[in-house]
């Protein structure tokens, strides 16, 4: 008889991890495919539509660029504090108060020149996610509370906050009862690219990304970051400052998120509504675990995941199927990568039983 | 005077706590085997698809019920798989269970939004819904919510005087020695999550079979991490969930009573009402008693053995 045996890889699996990933994704879309039959979808035109919608096009090309964009800059920060092993899942929420921070300056200041309201906004944006991320940390670390739960519920209380503004005072007295802010003076708007849709937004992210890479590469904070990332006790044990560390790393997070609020509530839809609010928050959190914390990779990675998300909206158009479904795919191909994640370390091998 | 409004805000606070409490219980009996469990979000509203489908089709609410439970164990079981045969990261398996659950049942419900199925109905028990005050409170509902009342003690006998209580326990707190007592970790585990499964699975059918007999799109509301978070200030102990629970299920019937009432508080600052208390509970349970009632592998996977 035959046992399967559990065997620990000596040697890193290097570039055929990509197969895991690939195992991984086809494994999703198979299942997914089976979902779309069980509502009366034809599977293989579905998943056609799906890739064809997100990738098919010019325009299905930069409207996924578009999306990927704010899910990169949450991800870029969701995966900073998970370098730490700080479970930031409030990236949603602090995306969210990036977005009111950079209302309240624009509508504050209607009609002011784009030099004085774009850092503004940024920097109230930034400000904004910040604080909000930083209040999670300061109780793990001060009243050790479990940054999870924290997070997750300052999400839903930072779109109540959005909902009582745009319900309320901020509510547009021309928009015929929708809750919408008015629309941005035009300093108020970050611009698109030459002829295409995509934002400057882009720049950002590049700029936001190499700044990311430069201070975990070469300055001596960002060393020690990535020390305690490592080892908590060892960090602890060679007199690193844990708790401000932890403190820094939430703030950097949330500011993320919050820019990410900022060029979607400036670029994308030119003013402050509920709709604003997407999922982009949890989805970054699903990208920088896909990506393995790699700023490179999560860039991919957003692209990817936008496109997913580009594809679903086909799917809902064509074939009427519901919004829903984006999120079945994202939560497959997390637990498919995760549990593939068991390849990479352990091999498996049939041995001759005794 | 005052008693007629508080008697029926108590009433429905039991009957909103409900549906936290089976999910709160699910919880505590899966990280008591060392096993995070994150997805309760999404387990529930599987559940409370589950039992509001099944209760469409059969008419029957009990085989619904059950039918929830089932389908919560079967949900779980997707952890299981990720945690302990594929060794993945128990916190990014939960919440990618959440996701994915959140998503298949809005996916899977959409046809049945706003249509209504046959559920639960208050039923007084005989006599004991005659006590002034207690009985209104506690004993006119329905039998889901006098199950509740059984499940915490029989828990409770289950963990501290049970074999199989005290082995899950046993591999909660340290895999290792468990192990080498001769425990099967792995299956202790497994039971952990798919009996907890189990009832996240029930809570969420509370919510379509008897807190409302309704579907709607995201039904369970962040619930489930309310439970999660309730875990915590219970101290994993089933008898202080209900005291957890029933404080849940006050604040969020005072804030629809509020709402009917047409108070000038706007309605999103009330609804913030609930997950601030979330957070207020746990700084209050976690300060200084820090993390010391928490098993003491939890969230840790057993290596392989090789």
């Amino acid at each position: 008889m035959f046992r399967l045996k559990i065997i620990k890889r000596q040697e890193p699996l290097g570039w055929r991890s990509c197969l895991v990933v690939f195992g991984a994704v086809f494994l999703s879309l198979t299942f997914s495919a089976l979902l779309l039959a069980l509502r009366g979808t034809p599977p293989l035109q579905g998943i056609s539509v799906l890739i064809e919608g997100a990738f098919g096009s010019r325009w299905a090309l930069e409207d996924c660029l578009l999306k990927a964009i704010p899910i990169f800059l949450c991800s870029l920060g969701v995966a900073i504090a998970f370098r730490l092993q700080i479970w930031n899942i409030g990236a949603e929420g602090q995306f969210c108060l990036g977005a009111v921070g950079a209302t309240w300056i624009a509508l504050s200041f209607p009609g002011q020149p784009a030099w004085f309201l774009l850092p503004a906004m940024i920097f109230m944006a930034v400000v904004a996610g910040g604080i909000w991320g930083l209040i999670p940390a300061v109780l793990r670390q001060k009243m050790q509370t479990n940054e999870i739960i924290v997070s997750l519920m300052m999400n839903y209380i930072a779109i109540l906050i959005l909902d009582y503004l745009v319900y309320g005072i901020w509510k547009d007295p021309t928009s015929f009862g929708f809750p919408m802010t008015p629309e941005f003076s035009e300093g108020a708007i970050v611009g698109k690219i030459g002829s295409t849709s995509i934002n400057w937004g882009l720049l950002h992210c590049i700029i936001l990304a190499a700044a990311v890479w430069v201070f975990f590469r070469y300055t001596k904070l960002g060393f020690e970051l990535k020390a305690s990332g490592d080892s908590v006790k060892a960090a602890r044990y060679a007199g690193l400052p844990y708790d401000k560390l932890v403190f820094l790393v939430m703030i950097l997070s949330g500011a993320l998120a919050g820019w990410a609020g900022f060029i979607e509530a400036s670029a994308t839809i030119n003013r402050l509504q509920p709709s604003i609010m997407v999922g982009y928050g949890y989805t970054a959190i699903v990208v920088a675990w896909l990506a393995s914390l790699n700023p490179l990779y999560i860039g991919i990675a957003s692209f990817l995941l936008a496109g997913l998300r580009v594809g679903v909206e086909n799917l809902q158009l064509d074939l009427q199927v519901p919004a829903a479904f984006g999120g079945i795919m994202e939560g497959l191909i997390l637990l498919t990568v995760l549990a593939g994640g068991f390849f990479i370390h352990y091999r498996l091998s049939l041995v001759r039983k005794k | 005077m005052m008693m007629d409004l508080v008697i029926p805000l108590l009433a429905a606070t039991v009957q909103s706590g409900t549906p936290i409490l089976y999910a709160t219980l699910g919880e505590i009996i899966t990280e008591k085997s060392g096993v995070l469990n994150l997805g309760v979000e999404g387990i529930m509203i599987v559940g409370a698809l589950t039992g509001f489908v099944v209760a469409k089709l059969t008419g029957n609410p009990a085989l619904a019920f059950l039918a929830a439970g089932l389908a919560g164990t079967a949900t779980a079981s997707i952890h299981g798989l990720v945690c302990l045969v594929f060794q993945g990261n128990q916190v990014v398996s939960g919440l990618a269970l959440t996701i994915l659950g959140v998503g298949f049942a809005n996916y899977l419900g959409s046809p049945f939004v706003g249509q209504s199925a046959p559920g639960f109905s208050p039923w007084a028990i005989p006599y004991l819904s005659e006590i002034p005050a207690i009985g209104p409170i506690f004993f006119n509902h329905d039998p889901l919510v006098y199950i509740t009342y059984c499940i915490p003690p029989l828990l409770w006998f289950f963990f501290y005087f049970s074999r199989y209580g005290l082995g899950l326990r046993a591999v909660g707190e340290n895999p290792g020695a468990a192990k080498a007592a001769g425990l099967n970790v792995i299956l202790y585990r497994w039971a952990g999550i798919l009996g907890g499964g189990f009832f996240m699975g029930l809570g969420g059918a509370y919510l379509s079979l008897a807190y409302t007999h309704l579907w709607t799109n995201n039904m369970t509301a962040g619930r489930g991490w309310i439970a999660v978070a309730l875990v915590i200030f219970a101290f994993w102990r089933p008898g202080r969930a209900v005291f957890g629970a029933y404080l849940f299920g006050g604040i969020m019937s005072l804030q629809l009573r509020l709402q009917a009432t047409g108070t000038q508080v706007p309605s999103s600052l009330l609804l913030m009402l609930p997950y601030i208390l979330t957070i207020v509970v746990l700084v209050l349970s976690s300060w200084k008693k820090g993390k010391s009632e928490a098993p003491a592998a939890l969230g840790v996977n057993a290596k392989p053995a090789d």
